[in-house]
């Protein structure tokens, strides 16, 4: 545990703390013709977990995407406003994607470990960026990022077989360090628990609890009972708009808005 | 009057069908326990009417001539018979048959006319008899059907069975026909192993199979040796899959990864167009444009070439190929979940980076079922290579040079004046089975590999 948290000391963390890790400026989100996102402006605080909650097709994710933009592999995807990471904007023509989301990582919804042995998944970003110089520190990324993401005791004997032959929380956790590996700034996560059945969700959640030590994490959850756990600030999206933001514990239990009221009591959504 | 029957049979299936629909739902009406819909009451009953009539129906078909034949025959005067050779026999059947169905060359024998008239009453007789049987057959059928249903009878688990039967059916008609195929392969090349040695025929480097076939002819003494023919073929084959593997490799990629709609909507359709040109239009493309062209540009850095040259039958033949290839790959690319090619990207992978590091493994198994067949395509191609390559076997790796291939020979062995009997027509059924052999071992390859990466990659 101590090894690996001084391994990690980031740069961000010497930069002024007080500014947020990203900050999304009225953005709107159209695909097509239908807009999906309207005029959202949230902050995301460094090394602490933002969770992104509401309904099924209320934008959260739209926005997560937004924030590496994955969004762009969709043609017909369209995203207008700011999105700043480090005060500057990443739909900037100057920014190159590919660094950009070596900076945000991002892990998906279902597991998806490529079919590779579980080190070239953890050695995949390194690789490509060139963070290595020789096979003793890319034995060393695989090995702390598996280890942060607590799966290195687990696959240390078998890291030449293949990724997609672990269990689903095992993948889940795989990608989470293949995320790592690259060293990110930010985080992203897309309801990574839904595919995961109660005990490998518990994990993850711990999971990312510590990650927050080094990590700015942003999270989609359906679950409220997951936002309220692993959460320090939520935002709360609804029919493609922010509708309240704050801090995790009073956005629960004092929602401002009513909208937000009915859906933590399940009355909507 | 066979047309008639079958009408006939679909008429009494279909009435069978009532009936038998309309016992269920009575069955239905009075009681709720009924074990099948009335559906099925009716099929179940139509089944049993139709198919065992259709059965008889064709097999008499099939039975008839004989019997009738043979009668016929018997019916003769046996001094036209007795000691008259099989062949002597079928012609006068034939003439028979002739003054039956009116087609008269010269006044024929009162004996041969006798006949005539007893083939047309016996083949009356058989129409009529076929007829009364099927019908009868059909109600027979049809009541012992009906007298079978209840409420609670099983109809459903009885077409069921037939439904079962007649798919074992078709499956074994298609496996059935491989195997005769294969039987009468087998068999001929026997027969043309016991003329040439195996081991001449398969270490052999001289082909020289125009051999004479009578007495009187002058030719070579004729040499069966199959390495010429193999390497000839292999070095067509390769020079298309050298075309086709990277165009459609290349192509499937672009189509998946990086063309946007509105190109894939027009270049897809094209390339099954591609597809769909007969390979005869791709030969005399070779032929006429291709070959002159090659063969002057090789002229003008001079580089003197043969006119058939290897180079343009196979470069031709892997334009014929290119999609297979892609359309192949394309299907195996666009296989790869979504959620992989997402993984890497958000990675900070480019989509070169993404294309060779994450799909092109994914999707290997696909593309290369894709390359496989596309190769036994190149090598079973006859058209092509008949109109482009050459008919001389030469032992060469020289894309330049003029080569024959298998298929090729093949032809060459079997148009024309041919017995039956003389080591050049049956060296075709050789070259065939070898043909087959190898295609067979690429077929199973491809099914390994698949099975293999796919073990792997789920």
């Amino acid at each position: 545990m101590n090894v690996m948290q001084q391994a990690t000391t980031s740069p961000i963390e010497i930069r002024t703390p007080k500014m947020p890790a990203m900050e999304g400026r009225a953005v709107s989100v159209f695909y097509g013709q239908k807009q999906a996102l309207y005029d959202v402006s949230l902050a995301i605080e460094r090394n602490q977990v933002t969770s992104l909650i509401g309904p099924s097709g209320c934008g959260k994710s739209t926005f997560l995407r937004c924030l590496n933009r994955m969004n762009d592999t969709i043609d017909i995807c369209r995203v207008t406003g700011e999105i700043r990471l480090d005060d500057e904007d990443i739909y900037n023509r100057d920014i190159d994607v590919v660094e950009l989301r070596a900076r945000v990582g991002m892990v998906f919804q279902k597991p998806n470990p490529f079919p590779k042995s579980i080190y070239e998944n953890v050695a995949y970003g390194p690789r490509i960026h060139g963070l290595t110089r020789s096979k003793i520190e890319l034995d060393e990324i695989v090995t702390s990022s598996l280890r942060r993401a607590g799966l290195f005791d687990e696959v240390k004997d078998r890291l030449n077989e293949p990724g997609t032959g672990l269990s689903g929380g095992q993948q889940q956790r795989l990608c989470i360090a293949r995320a790592i590996a690259t060293r990110p700034e930010v985080l992203l996560m897309d309801e990574p628990c839904s595919a995961l059945d109660p005990i490998a969700t518990a994990v993850i959640e711990e999971l990312i609890d510590e990650l927050r030590e080094n990590f700015t994490i942003v999270i989609v959850t359906h679950s409220m009972q997951q936002a309220a756990r692993v959460s320090q600030k939520t935002a709360f999206f609804h029919l493609g708009k922010l509708i309240e933001e704050g801090h995790t514990s009073d956005l629960f239990t004092n929602p401002k808005n009513k909208q937000t009221q009915d859906y933590i009591t399940g009355r909507i959504g | 009057m066979f047309g008639y029957l079958i009408l006939t049979i679909l008429v009494f299936t279909l009435v069978a069908y009532f009936v038998g629909q309309t016992a269920g739902r009575s069955f239905a009406l009075a009681d709720r326990q009924t074990h099948s819909l009335p559906g099925y009451h009716g099929a179940f009953v139509a089944v049993w009417v139709g198919i065992p009539a259709l059965v008889l129906a064709l097999l008499w078909v099939a039975l008839q001539q004989p019997v009738i034949d043979r009668l016929v025959i018997g019916s003769l005067p046996g001094a036209l018979t007795s000691g008259a050779t099989p062949a002597q026999l079928s012609l006068i059947l034939s003439e028979i048959k002739n003054v039956a169905a009116g087609q008269i060359f010269a006044e024929p024998s009162p004996d041969v006319k006798a006949a005539a008239d007893l083939y047309v009453r016996w083949q009356d007789i058989a129409r009529w008899a076929m007829f009364a049987a099927a019908v009868a057959l059909m109600l027979l059928a049809l009541v012992i059907a009906r007298s079978k249903l209840a409420p609670r009878f099983r109809a459903r688990t009885g077409v069921e069975r037939f439904i079962t039967g007649m798919i074992i059916f078709c499956s074994v008609v298609a496996i059935l026909t491989t195997v005769g195929i294969i039987a009468s392969l087998v068999y001929e090349s026997l027969e043309f192993f016991r003329r040439v040695p195996l081991h001449e025929f398969v270490f052999g480097t001289r082909w020289e199979p125009q051999m004479a076939i009578r007495e009187d002819q002058v030719a070579g003494a004729g040499a069966f040796g199959v390495i010429p023919v193999f390497t000839g073929t292999l070095l067509i084959a390769s020079i298309a899959m050298l075309v086709a593997v990277p165009i459609g490799l290349f192509t499937a990629i672009y189509l998946v990864e990086y063309a946007n709609e509105n190109v894939r909507r027009v270049v897809k359709p094209v390339l099954e167009v591609l597809a769909g040109i007969p390979s005869v239009v791709y030969g005399f493309f070779a032929v006429l444009t291709v070959a002159p062209a090659v063969r002057a540009a090789g002229g003008a850095i001079g580089i003197v070439m043969s006119p058939n040259s290897a180079l343009v039958a196979g470069g031709v033949m892997g334009i014929m190929i290119i999609p297979f290839i892609s359309s192949l790959s394309d299907d195996a690319l666009k296989a790869v979940p979504r959620t992989m090619r997402d993984g890497s990207l958000a990675m900070g992978a480019t989509r070169a980076e993404t294309m060779i590091k994450v799909l092109l493994p994914a999707a290997i198994p696909g593309i290369m079922g894709g390359v496989l067949l596309g190769l036994s395509r190149a090598i079973g191609e006859t058209m092509i290579v008949v109109m482009a390559a050459g008919l001389i076997a030469t032992l060469t790796f020289n894309p330049l040079d003029s080569v024959t291939t298998v298929t090729v020979q093949i032809v060459t062995m079997l148009v024309g004046d041919t017995a039956f009997d003389s080591p050049k027509t049956l060296a075709a059924f050789a070259l065939g089975l070898m043909l087959f052999l190898v295609t067979l071992t690429l077929n199973v390859i491809a099914l390994r590999i698949v099975q293999k990466f796919r073990e792997q990659y789920d």
